[in-house]
């Protein structure tokens, strides 16, 4: 089996601060990680692995410090990871980003070998938009999963799977080769063992740029190729607010049933039930 | 596997670091072991950073670094409850050419200089903690880490784990720490537009300043305040004896918050929004709690080996030294192609021979000192100092001689008498010098 | 022909419509009256009519209909390929989609396969009128640190997913009346791969991320033994239990309740502070709640500046007392003090 995971390289936003006076992001000191939803995706790539043999091998669109996040792919046992960087494909928005994901996919099978299954993340910490990976699926013609909890089997071309949704759980069975994007209830993530520390240590990702895609439509990747702008950012506004001092748990409990609380948490119609 | 190297360093801060850039520019095939994210990640310091040893090491390197500001002004500041007396120096002729110290940020210095052991070709493991020393006999010949199939294997291994080494502890090169020995900091980065730092510490573009605060912060134990500028933050700490903090009772938390509220330090902090807070243990207990420096297969250097000469807040400088001297003595063993015993023991001669080992036998007393007269030290004398002030400075319907005589009385109340005073700065000298 | 009105997607379980569908609907409605334009809905699945009549009486001018066998269950394959046949000839200036677990999903391939621009899960929705038209999307980013408004000038559809509970939806109007649409569309279920085998409905999951009620503690309680006691009011309230940074750090409680700047950002109801001093780093996790209250002995605690409700007192105190209150249920109003409002 042939595993491809895409994973990026973000700021964690968690540690990212606003500078309240000119609105914008203060990434000074903010450390780069890998994506968390494809560090489980990751998982359990390697986990695939391990049940059905084959490769898992990691792709990333992104600057060159992007390496490290690639590092730590192989660190955990992939086993070859390719960093695609180039001037011309920054400043992608998710069409962009899919469309130079989906060739770099393409490539990956020329080189390696036929992809059974491709791996995103549910959504990164800084895009956002859980777009990448549909967009990719749409692209290379793939079966899509979204949002999946757990890979219940994968057996005679075919792959079963559990998808989260907000009021419940999906049984869904499709063919192969597919796209799935990975949740955080997925797997746990191992812990690198030393030697495969030591070979990311000393690993040199695979780069690929521009020249090595002789096909690509240049009008659709980079900046040129992606249709959404950022025409303004600005810090949200703390609300502002008046206390209502009340005197005791009595008291909160009765101003509370002041508010629309009662009726928007289905406290009243409990009530009424009574 | 069980790959061999040449030298397993632990540790990749200051000292670590000196040593593998050391080996690995020799053609060593080094590995450091780093328990943090990346090299700094948590590493806490004030922080000024001294250019003279790591020019041995990297020249110029202060032109490529990472740094906040070249310091031009050096303050101390003695506090009593509102007041403050204040003596420092400034002058350009500590910046200009080349600067003799900087401002900088751990997380930001700490990387940069661990990438050029690692441009030189020692591998930097990071995230990796090494939980024992492996031993045949009375050698030691590898680490074991806390990772799977973690056991590395080398000729030599250079401990340098920080303040609270567990390594050095598992060789015995030292005891546990008395709390009077070590002190433990709190310090809180906190943001503020460059323009207001140089406007508030009356600084040109780019430069810094730096005050040492003695007296009221510490609340009479035995204790250190800072301020240093960065670039667009303020480093504020307050460090306390261990010993001193447990007897108190009272957490660094409210002790800083109580700093940051007095009179001559509110203003300068007004406005700037806390990044970060950390806190991190400093060894002071000098030359007489400094270990044993290498043993066969394994020395000890930096903070691990209590190198820190807190009179002059000077650490990192020594860590740089140690660990380039301990590299050293490793390519001098490789070179001769015999890691003997007595390979391992010229590090600790070479310590001995240098300004490491000079500076902190001249202040070997000042940790006891300050401990039997930390009340005097850290609360009379700034109070008295600040009483003699205001009595010279005051204009009132009293005489000059009456003023004076108040500040003598003063000075003279503070020790009971004027032959405990000169027997107390007779001890405090002695102090100061061996 | 021009791209012209406003389309929403219409997302269902079994013929029962999402609340967001209709909160989408609402704002269209907004939206379309600014531009001078219609606001369109798209229903998709087996047996739906009745769901088309009900788009109208929430808002819709004209509702465009898919209705097949395969589209019973949601796949993403059918109801993209159905989706955009419906789009390319309707030629929408604007499509809007629940930011829901289907909705982005469907989102993705359709503005893939269009291709256009596409903004995710958006909380303000404006458009500038004639000449430009431009949907004026905006969201949170970095965790809630930021707005940012994203434009696409140059492709039609303008297309956005929106987060349930932020827009409001009109009231039903069953007076209103328009135009359903059905779209002839075919696919052969043995073309298609993927199967539903199995929908397992879940008691929602007890997540920060979605609760409704949060009843927070910090160092205040002073020891893990206090959560037990905020579990119990959780409990009673339908929510779930949060936690300032020290209280994780102290191993009180596991750091998956941290809410904050390093931990989760939070949205419920309601959301009661207990013993939390109220840190920057707390409040920016859980700022946007809709009420807040506040319970702390210090009067000056900064909690009390983002709360709606504030009781100044000691949690041992008032916490049983409020877990006493919630079992009782609906209170007397009138009685026992306290100027609420
Ligand atoms: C608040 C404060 C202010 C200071 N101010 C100054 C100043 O202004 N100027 C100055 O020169 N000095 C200052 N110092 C002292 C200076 O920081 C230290 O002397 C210096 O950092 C020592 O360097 P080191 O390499 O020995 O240890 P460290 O910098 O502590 O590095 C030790 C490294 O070892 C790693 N480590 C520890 N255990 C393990 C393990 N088991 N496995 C793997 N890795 C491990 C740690 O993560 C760390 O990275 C200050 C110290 C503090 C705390
Ligand atoms: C980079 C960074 C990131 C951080 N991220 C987060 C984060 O994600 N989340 C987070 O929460 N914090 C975070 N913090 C920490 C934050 O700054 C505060 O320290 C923390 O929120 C304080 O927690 P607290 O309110 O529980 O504790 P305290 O500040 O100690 O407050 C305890 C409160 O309890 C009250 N109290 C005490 N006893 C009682 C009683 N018997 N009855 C009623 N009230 C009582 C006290 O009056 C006080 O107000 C971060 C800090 C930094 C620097
Ligand atoms: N630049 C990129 N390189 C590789 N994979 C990416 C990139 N951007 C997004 N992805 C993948 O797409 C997923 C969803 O990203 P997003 O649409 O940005 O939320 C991520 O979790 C990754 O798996």
């Amino acid at each position: 089996m042939h595993i491809v995971v895409c994973i990026k390289q973000v700021p964690d936003s968690r540690e990212i601060r606003i500078d309240g006076r000119t609105g914008t992001l203060i990434r000074e000191g903010v450390p780069s990680i890998m994506n968390p939803y494809d560090l489980h995706g990751l998982e359990a790539a390697l986990q695939l692995r391990e049940q059905h043999g084959g490769r898992v091998t990691v792709v990333t669109m992104g600057p060159p410090m992007a390496e490290k996040a690639l590092k730590q792919a192989i660190s955990l046992g992939a086993d070859e990871a390719v960093l695609v960087t180039d001037r011309k494909f920054s400043g992608a928005d998710t069409l962009a980003t899919a469309y130079v994901l989906s060739e770099v996919i393409k490539k990956v099978a020329a080189t390696w070998g036929p992809v059974d299954l491709v791996i995103a993340g549910k959504q990164t910490l800084d895009g956002d938009t859980g777009q990448v990976g549909p967009g990719i699926a749409c692209r290379l013609d793939l079966e899509q999963l979204t949002y999946v909890e757990k890979i219940v089997a994968i057996e005679g071309g075919r792959i079963r799977v559990e998808r989260h949704l907000e009021d419940g759980i999906e049984v869904v069975e499709t063919a192969l080769p597919v796209l799935l994007t990975a949740l955080k209830e997925m797997n746990t993530v191992r812990r690198a063992t030393f030697p495969n520390m030591l070979a990311a240590a000393r690993y040199k990702p695979i780069v690929w740029t521009t020249a090595d895609f002789p096909d690509i439509d240049p009008q659709q990747i980079g900046l040129k190729g992606s249709p959404t702008i950022v025409s303004k950012s600005w810090v949200p506004e703390v609300k502002k607010v008046n206390t209502t001092y009340v005197d005791g748990a009595g008291a909160l409990w009765q101003a509370l049933w002041t508010t629309d609380l009662p009726d928007r948490l289905g406290w009243a119609a409990r009530e009424g039930a009574k | 596997m069980s790959e061999r190297f040449d030298a397993i360093v632990v540790g990749a801060g200051p000292a670590g670091i000196a040593a593998a850039l050391t080996m690995a520019r020799g053609g060593l095939n080094v590995l450091v072991i780093e328990r943090g994210e990346f090299p700094g990640a948590k590493n806490v310091f004030g922080g000024v950073l001294y250019r003279q040893q790591f020019e041995e090491l990297i020249p110029e390197w202060w032109t490529k670094a990472p740094l906040e500001r070249p310091i031009v002004e050096q303050n101390y500041w003695l506090l009593d409850e509102t007041g403050a007396a204040k003596v420092g120096h400034r002058s350009r002729r500590y910046v200009d050419g080349k600067p003799n110290n900087f401002t900088a940020m751990r997380a930001k210095f700490d990387p940069w200089f661990a990438a050029q052991a690692e441009a030189a070709g020692a591998v930097i493991i990071c995230e990796t903690v090494v939980t024992s020393l492996i031993m045949e006999g009375d050698r030691v010949i590898g680490v074991r880490t806390d990772r799977e199939q973690g056991d590395v294997y080398a000729e030599a291994v250079i401990i340098a784990d920080g303040v609270n080494s567990l390594l050095g502890k598992q060789v015995g090169a030292h005891r546990e720490w008395a709390p009077h020995e070590v002190s433990l900091v709190v310090k809180e980065t906190l943001a503020l537009p460059k323009e207001k730092i140089e406007d508030r510490f009356g600084l040109e573009e780019g430069e810094g300043a730096t005050i040492e605060i003695l007296g009221n912060p510490s609340q009479g134990m035995v204790g250190l305040g800072f301020l240093y500028t960065n670039r667009e933050s303020l480093s504020l700490g307050l460090g306390i004896m261990v010993n001193d903090l447990a007897a108190s009772g009272r957490t660094p938390y409210d002790l800083i918050e109580n700093m940051k509220q007095h009179p001559a330090l509110r203003k300068l902090l007004q406005g700037a929004e806390l990044k970060e807070y950390a806190a991190h243990l400093i060894p002071e207990g000098g030359l007489r709690a400094m270990p044993k420096l290498a043993g066969h297969g394994w020395m000890i250097v930096g903070d691990a080996a209590q190198m820190v000469n807190f009179v002059h807040r000077e650490g990192t400088n020594l860590a740089a030294t140690s660990g380039q001297l301990a590299g050293a003595a490793v390519l001098a063993m490789a070179a001769s192609g015999s890691f003997s015993p007595e390979g391992f023991q010229r590090y600790a001669h070479d310590v001995g021979a240098s300004y490491i080992q000079r500076d902190l036998a001249k202040y070997q007393r000042m940790p006891a000192f300050l401990h039997d007269n930390r009340d005097l030290v850290m609360g009379k004398v700034p109070q008295v100092l600040n009483e003699s002030f205001y009595q010279w400075f005051s204009v009132d319907e009293r005489s000059k001689a009456e003023h004076q005589k108040q500040i003598i009385d003063g000075v003279k109340g503070m020790t009971g008498g004027t032959w405990n005073l000169m027997r107390l700065a007779y001890k405090g000298w002695r102090a100061m010098n061996e | 022909m021009e791209y012209q009105g406003i389309m929403v997607w219409v997302e269902h379980r079994d013929g029962t419509a999402k609340s967001v569908s209709w909160q989408l609907i609402g704002q269209a409605r907004r939206l379309a009256e600014k531009l001078g334009t219609e606001v369109f809905a798209l229903v998709q699945g087996d047996h739906v009519g009745h769901l088309a009549q009900e788009a109208i009486f929430r808002g819709a001018d004209r509702v465009y209909v898919l209705d097949h066998p395969v589209l019973k269950d949601y796949r993403t394959r059918p109801y993209s390929t159905s989706a955009l046949t419906a789009i390319r000839e309707v030629r929408p200036e604007i499509v809007l989609i629940g930011a829901t677990y289907q909705g982005r999903d469907l989102a993705g391939a359709i503005a893939t396969h269009l291709p256009t621009g596409l903004t995710a899960d958006t909380t303000m929705l404006d458009v500038e009128p004639d000449p430009s038209r431009l949907l004026l999307a905006s969201r949170p980013a970095f965790s809630e640190k930021l707005m940012a408004t994203i434009l696409c000038k140059k492709y039609k559809p303008q297309m956005a997913t929106a987060r349930a509970g932020i827009f409001e939806a009109l009231p039903r109007d069953e007076s209103r009346t328009g135009q359903i649409i059905p779209i002839p569309f075919e696919m052969d279920e043995a073309a298609i791969a993927t199967k539903v085998l199995a929908f397992l409905k879940g008691e929602d999951r007890v997540n920060l991320e979605d609760a409704q009620v949060i009843v927070a503690g910090g160092r205040g309680l002073g020891g893990p033994q206090g959560f037990a006691l905020l579990k119990q009011l959780a409990d009673l309230l339908g929510g779930v239990v949060g936690a300032s940074r020290p209280c994780c750090d102290l191993g009180w409680i596991k750091n998956t309740h941290q809410v904050g700047q390093t931990g989760q950002t939070v949205r419920p109801k309601l959301y009661i502070a207990v013993g939390i001093s109220g840190a920057v780093q707390h409040t920016v996790g859980m700022g946007g709640a809709d009420i807040i209250v506040a319970i702390n002995r210090d009067p000056n605690a900064p909690i009390f500046h983002v709360a709606n409700y504030g009781i100044v007192g000691d949690w041992q105190k008032v916490v049983p007392e409020l877990i006493e209150a919630v079992s009782a249920g609906r209170p007397l109003m009138g009685v026992a003090g306290g100027e609420a409002r």
